[in-house]
């Protein structure tokens, strides 16, 4: 087989494993193909409906744009090019730490600079292929409202999702060289979850110093926003005058890109082999862990829940997993600050948002501590009774939730005791909505396939999210309109039921 | 010289521990999943016995252990671990056994000494007694420079080693091996048969299956034939010989030929 025969070999692999990772991830890998492209159509044609609601109205948007709107688009086109960065960054942390065919690969005859440079062009097609899909929705909206001069809008996607995987790759090869392959993978993977969250919390923080409102809309249309920014020509407007259609800066912009992406693929690709040499030297190196001094007396659940406080301490992954979810506290905890010292009836918005926050985090623990069991023979032929160990394990994702709320909770207490009662209230009542679905939905999985346990029940992920939402929802009308806080809490504790009724456990 | 290595030839001297008090009977068990993997077995292992379980791939070995160990739920069936019936009570049948599987199952990030602790602490054993015995176990192993080292960076070898100190550090009186030797180098298994010959010469019952033959024709007493799901000959070395008529034959040829048997019988 010849140099450039094999490449194009090479390339059709990796599209089939990004193909078949896709599928997985979309059906949990269970089912049909054909079924998943039938519901994917449908979710997306589903997904138009709210897209109409969040961008219909700016359809009629016609050049030239004044510069609040300009600030706006281009801030929307910031945060999609921060997650598609956030998502790369992953994305290129996994080619270094967990394909499985690294050894077959670096082992094999081919030319290590282009089967990388493949690699490389994978990650950025994946990325780039799974904004199209999402932007889709969006687009199609701004197409039927407003003209086919919106269809440039995906050619802006195109664009940012090809120099998004570039950024990616240049930042963890360049991580991996400052620090070291043993801390690269902690801090990629924090970057990624503050890139992704960082731009919309930090609009946040600003509104809440000068306006007092979570808003980030509040910023970005301000005046004080637009006598800051450039003037209609600056480059800063590109994506967005090449999104309303203007087809020479698209073309610019895209070709931008490309020269980006491959300008990192020639700089990069021969250290990709280095790099991964490196880091699977570096995974071989044993780590040392503080000496105990003595073994621990107690109970058999004390025993359970000190190995499970001790892994979560010692999973720096999961650490940068959960920190996207803890970052969106920072807003509430800043607004709390603030409000000590005005009366803003903007705080009651924190109620919701710590409480939805306390669900999604419980549910990440209650995962990992219930279904991620990877010494499940070893717990399950203990002398201790299946319910108590459940039971010592829940405690444990309790007690983490309660570390980290309580304090925000006590904080909230000196502006309101009522509100923070009912937060109280709301974030146990999420922990425990998300604990007891992860216990209907258990699968027994290593911990490494935290990334998938979404995947593994897309109902569970459906119903812990609805829960997490409407406990959130009933908090914030417990705390502003009782009476419908009612309502919403029934409604919430009916999907709670109607997700007992249909689970496996159950059955 | 690794513990308990003499003692492995001399299977003899302990037929004074052995009692006729049962390590584990059962009875009619079965299982069915699309087809019947365990298929009414009737088993007695006798205490203070070495007992090796042995069959073809698929043959119901590791689904039979997994009920006793608790770790199945038998469709059909009676299960006594010393004298304790292990459906009725599992927690008490459990207090008294270990279970050892193929593929070490152990938390990557807790040392050695850690991972102990826990399983220590799971059986409720006294810190006073498990430390000590704790250490001791792993360095018999061969795992004394790794005590507090991360079990992520572990070969598959070294992972098994924590996982069969994991099983013995609460001194279990029956221990359940499903093929322990399993990606363990040479000193590595003989530290392993070394250290479970020690445990039968103290009157602890062992059961493994095993796909080594030879090492179930030096180590146990007796040896179990399991064929789609039943038991198709069982007895010392030399009663097996004898039932199958062939005397100067060895455990290989006599396995070949009990297998293609039971599977004729199926």
């Amino acid at each position: 087989m010849s140099a450039s025969a094999a490449l194009s070999w090479f390339a059709r692999h990796e599209v089939r494993l990004a193909w078949r990772e896709w599928l997985a991830m979309m059906t949990g890998g269970r089912a049909k193909r054909k079924r998943a492209i039938i519901g994917l159509v449908i979710f997306a044609a589903i997904m138009h409906l709210p897209a109409w609601a969040v961008i219909g109205r700016f359809a009629d948007l016609q050049p030239p744009l004044d510069k609040p709107t300009l600030i706006v688009i281009t801030a929307t086109i910031f945060l999609a090019w921060a997650l598609m960065l956030s998502q790369a960054i992953e994305s290129v942390t996994r080619v270094f730490y967990a394909r499985a065919d690294l050894d077959l690969i670096m082992s094999s005859p081919a030319p290590l600079t282009n089967v990388f440079s493949v690699r490389i062009a994978a990650i950025a097609l994946s990325v780039t292929g799974m904004a199209l899909l999402l932007s889709t929705p969006f687009v199609d909206v701004l197409v039927i409202g407003g003209g086919v001069r919106w269809l440039s809008a995906f050619g802006v996607v195109i664009a940012i999702g090809l120099s998004a995987a570039a950024v990616a790759i240049a930042i963890t090869v360049m991580l991996f060289r400052l620090i070291g392959p043993a801390r690269t993978r902690l801090v990629a993977q924090i970057l990624a979850a503050i890139i992704g969250a960082g731009f919309v919390i930090a609009l946040q923080v600003a509104a809440i110093f000068s306006y007092g409102t979570l808003s980030r809309f509040t910023v970005l249309t301000s005046d004080a926003a637009s006598a800051y920014a450039p003037g209609p020509d600056s480059p800063l407007w590109w994506p967005a005058r090449a999104a309303v259609g203007d087809g020479e800066v698209l073309a610019l912009l895209i070709a931008f890109s490309l020269v980006l992406l491959g300008g990192v693929m020639a700089i990069f690709s021969s250290k990709f082999a280095d790099t991964v040499a490196h880091v699977s030297a570096t995974s071989m190196t044993p780590r040392r862990a503080p000496r105990a001094s003595a073994f621990r007396g107690g109970s058999r659940q004390q025993a359970l829940r000190a190995k499970e406080l001790l892994l979560l301490r010692r999973d720096p992954w999961l650490v940068s997993q959960s920190l996207m979810q803890l970052l969106y506290l920072v807003p509430p905890a800043l607004m709390l600050w603030r409000s000590f010292s005005d009366s803003s009836t903007a705080i009651v918005l924190i109620t919701p948002v710590i409480v939805m926050a306390a669900g999604q985090l419980a549910g990440g623990l209650a995962w990992l501590t219930i279904s991620g069991e990877d010494a499940a023979d070893l717990v399950a032929t203990a002398p201790l009774p299946p319910q108590r160990v459940v039971r010592a394990k829940i405690e444990v994702v309790l007690l983490v939730i309660g570390i980290i709320f309580a304090p925000l909770i006590a904080a909230l207490a000196f502006a309101s005791v009522p509100q923070a009662a009912i937060t109280a209230i709301g974030v146990i009542v999420a922990t425990t909505s998300a604990a007891a679905i992860q216990l209907w939905f258990r699968v027994q999985a290593r911990r490494s396939q935290f990334r998938r346990r979404q995947t593994s029940s897309r109902l569970a992920t459906f119903a812990e999210a609805f829960c997490s939402i409407g406990w959130a929802a009933t908090a914030a009308l417990a705390v502003s309109i009782p009476i419908a806080a009612v309502i919403s809490g029934a409604i919430t504790a009916a999907i709670l039921a109607a997700t007992w009724k249909i689970s496996p456990r159950r059955a | 010289m690794v513990p308990g290595e003499n003692a492995l030839l001399r299977k003899r001297d302990r037929s004074a521990i052995m009692t006729d008090v049962s390590a584990l009977e059962v009875r009619g068990l079965t299982k069915r999943f699309d087809r019947p993997a365990v298929d009414a077995l009737d088993l007695t292992v006798r205490a203070g016995e070495f007992y090796a379980l042995l069959g073809p791939n698929g043959a119901g070995k590791t689904t039979t252990l997994r009920m006793v160990a608790g770790l199945l739920r038998p469709d059909a069936g009676s299960v006594l671990i010393s004298g304790i019936d292990a459906l009725a009570d599992p927690v008490a049948a459990k207090q008294v056994m270990a279970w050892v599987s193929d593929e070490p199952m152990i938390y990557d990030k807790l040392t050695p000494l850690e991972y102990l602790e826990f399983v220590a602490g799971l059986w409720g054993i006294d810190p006073a007694v498990s430390q000590p015995s704790a250490h001791e176990l792993l360095v018999s192993l061969g795992l004394g420079p790794h005590l507090h080292e991360r079990c992520e960076g572990f070969s598959k070898g070294m992972r098994q080693k924590v996982a069969l100190a994991g099983a013995l550090v609460h001194d279990p009186r029956l221990i359940i091996l499903d093929e322990p030797l399993t990606g363990l180098d040479a000193l590595s298994a003989r530290h392993v048969k070394g250290l479970l010959g020690d445990r039968v010469r103290a009157g602890c019952t062992v059961i493994m299956t095993t796909h080594i033959l030879e090492v179930a024709e030096r180590m146990a007493d007796r040896i179990g034939v399991i064929a789609a799901g039943r038991l198709v000959a069982e007895g010392t070395l030399a009663e097996l010989r004898v039932q199958n008529g062939r005397t100067d034959t060895s455990l290989e040829d006599m396995f070949i030929a009990l297998v293609d048997a039971g599977a004729v019988a199926a």
